[in-house]
């Protein structure tokens, strides 16, 4: 009942001073706007990353040989030969936690077909590759097992391969290509794919079954990588776990030992990268953050005004009655009502925002609730932080100076 | 025997400032009976405005005795007095002191917006009551800037009347007034006095006094006299006197 009574009165003080409210609420306006549009702008880039990752394969797992010590030489691991085969077919036949995987070798060299040539690389894998890649063919068909088996020189292309030795637009399919001088026939042609985030164009590739590129290209018997795909996003992290003792085992290592081998997620490339964008949103945050402070530092001085100004109202509400706590809580209300009420229009300020900027600047965006809850709660602290000291003045006011002040 | 409103009993009140001690008021002692109308007079430096602040209860005596309605003051926190201020003690100022752009009767209800007994629909309806008894039925939803000085001072004596207080304290309510309508005001106060409420204004102006039926002068602190009026003047003869306003 009295708190209602209080609350009408604060409600009135600041529609009766409309103007002034209005401007001490613009640094709150300002400081929630800023800091939900930079947090959506955090949230949009961190979002867009793991999106382009997913795009990748975000249940992709890569297994590579390790670096390793050879006779008190340590060695770099692209140079290492201990991934083999075999190991390829121990994680297939044991593990419980992926749905595809392949062995993978790869080497560079010039794409030809008739007078055009164009540098590539070249991916030795079998047809699981595609699913792990989550690629798809535009035209022809994928490789069979049993191509794998007699090592067919066969290879599917991409397309900036197919831009660049098929300039004419003939279709690829169905015609050969020389890689190093070894023919191959085009059986397929990837769909684009585009840069990733690295920057690294996904459509300048040759692939072909990894026997065929063992045996005729590299002359080699070891594997340069296994790539496999968890049966879900979340089971990566397991599926991690279980490679690596399977690995350790077929590797036949003692417990002190290292592993010779890495196993790495999506997983851990997305948590890097989002690390990296979460720095910035943080940045961005703290700058906001600033802008929100001084909004509460203006609810400050007002209040601080008002109280001066209203001394002799204050003298006469003490007179009539209003006890010293009356007086805090009016106050206080008073400001809570003004950081509140700037919270809102902050909050709808913030989300116009935030459509414009997708909307103009492209930016990618993404609203958090949570951002919007924390700037909210803040408002409120900033309310009650910023309006107490003013607030416990006036309550602190001796009744009769105050109804004599001038 | 009417029931004593007010008892006071070798009251000092002493300020400390630096090193002096200044004595304002040096033992007083008077009885307020209910339905007395006094007037509390002394020039300047008397100690009257020291009194008015112990009898409305925004000051506290250093020593002595000061009981209202059978409370005894002394002691009381800041919240205790509050609440005496807002159930027993209607205050009425030389400025009236009413809040700006705030419609009259919002004026009125504000003492009674500290009070969590009384409703919103009781707050109104006493309001509408006070307002009525001041002669002001008419102009409930008109702010201050939009009444005369004497309405304003209506819509004061309105507001000291809401909270039905044992006693009306008035300081200097005429202060600002011209001699017609400070007449008026007076004779609103002799009304109300004979509704049976009682009246205590401090004022330093000699003809006020003539309206009470009791005067109390003050003078370095004391009281010098103390006298029951028996040639009580009526305001409303005497606004009747006044030569009549051109309109």
């Amino acid at each position: 009942m009295r708190l209602l009574n209080l609350f009408k009165i604060a409600t009135k003080a600041i529609i009766l001073n409309k103007t002034r409210t209005l401007l001490t609420m613009l640094g709150i306006i300002i400081g929630v706007a800023s800091v939900i549009t930079m947090l959506a702008i955090g949230e949009g880039s961190k979002e867009s990353i793991r999106t382009t990752i997913s795009a990748m394969g975000s249940n992709m797992i890569t297994i590579k040989a390790g670096a390793d010590t050879r006779g008190g030489v340590r060695q770099a691991a692209s140079v290492m030969e201990s991934l083999t085969l075999n190991d390829y077919e121990a994680i297939k036949n044991q593990s419980t936690l992926l749905s595809y995987s392949t062995p993978m070798v790869n080497g560079s060299g010039q794409v030809i077909n008739g007078s055009n040539n164009w540098p590539s690389t070249i991916y030795g894998v079998n047809p699981d590759y595609l699913k792990i890649k989550v690629v798809d063919l535009q035209s022809g068909s994928m490789f069979t097992d049993t191509e794998v088996k007699t090592a067919s020189k066969v290879a599917i292309i991409g397309q900036t391969v197919v831009e660049n030795v098929f300039p004419d637009g003939k279709e690829p399919v169905g015609q050969m290509i020389r890689f190093n001088n070894i023919p191959f026939k085009v059986i397929g042609v990837l769909e684009e794919k585009g840069e990733n985030t690295f920057g690294q164009d996904q459509d300048d590739v040759v692939i072909a079954p990894y026997t065929t590129v063992q045996k005729r290209i590299l002359a080699i018997d070891h594997l340069n990588q296994i790539m496999a795909s968890a049966i879900s996003e979340e089971d990566a992290p397991n599926a991690v776990t279980e490679i690596s003792a399977i690995l350790r085992t077929q590797h036949k290592l003692t417990a002190t030992e290292d592993d010779d081998f890495s196993v790495r997620s999506m997983e851990e490339l997305i948590s890097t990268f989002s690390s990296t964008s979460e720095m910035l949103t943080l940045l961005l945050v703290a700058v906001a953050s600033i802008s929100l402070l001084i909004g509460g530092i203006g609810i400050m001085n007002i209040m601080y005004v008002s109280v001066k100004e209203r001394t002799k109202e204050i003298g006469l509400r003490m007179a009539v009655g209003a006890k010293g706590a009356d007086i805090l809580m009016q106050f206080l209300i008073e400001a809570i009502l003004i950081s509140i009420t700037g919270g809102v229009l902050g909050v709808l300020l913030g989300l116009a925002s935030t459509v414009f900027i997708e909307k103009f600047l492209n930016w990618p965006t993404s609203v958090a609730l949570y951002s919007i809850i924390i700037s909210f709660a803040v408002c409120a602290v900033t309310g009650i932080f910023f309006g107490w000291y003013p607030a416990r003045k006036a309550s602190a006011l001796d009744p009769i100076t105050a109804l004599r002040y001038e | 025997m009417s029931k004593e409103i007010i008892k006071i009993e070798d009251l000092k009140r002493q300020f400390t400032m630096g090193t002096e001690t200044v004595h304002a008021l040096r033992g007083i002692s008077f009885d307020i009976k209910e339905g007395e109308f006094v007037t509390i007079m002394g020039s300047s430096g008397s100690g009257k405005s020291t009194m008015l602040n112990i009898l409305g209860c925004l000051d506290q005596p250093t020593s002595g005795i000061y009981e209202i309605d059978g409370v005894k003051v002394k002691d009381l926190s800041r919240n205790e007095l509050a609440t005496i201020r807002n159930e027993k003690i209607g205050f009425i100022f030389q400025s009236y002191n009413l809040l700006a752009r705030t419609s009259a009767i919002e004026n009125v209800e504000l003492p009674l917006l500290y009070n969590s007994k009384v409703s919103t629909e009781e707050r109104r309806e006493r309001a509408i009551k006070a307002l009525k008894m001041v002669g002001l039925g008419e102009r409930m939803d008109h702010t201050p800037s939009q009444l005369s000085g004497g309405q304003q001072q209506r819509v004061a004596i309105a507001r000291s009347l809401v909270n039905n207080p044992v006693m009306i304290l008035a300081d200097e309510a005429t202060g600002n007034l011209d001699t017609r309508t400070s007449y008026e005001i007076m004779s609103l106060f002799q009304e109300l006095n004979k509704q049976g409420i009682t009246i205590t204004f401090v004022t330093h102006e000699p003809d006020i006094a003539t309206f009470s039926n009791r005067t109390i002068v003050l003078k370095d602190g004391h009281v010098i006299k103390d006298y029951q009026n028996d040639n009580i003047q009526s305001a409303a003869n005497e606004l009747a006197k006044l030569p009549k306003q051109d309109d």
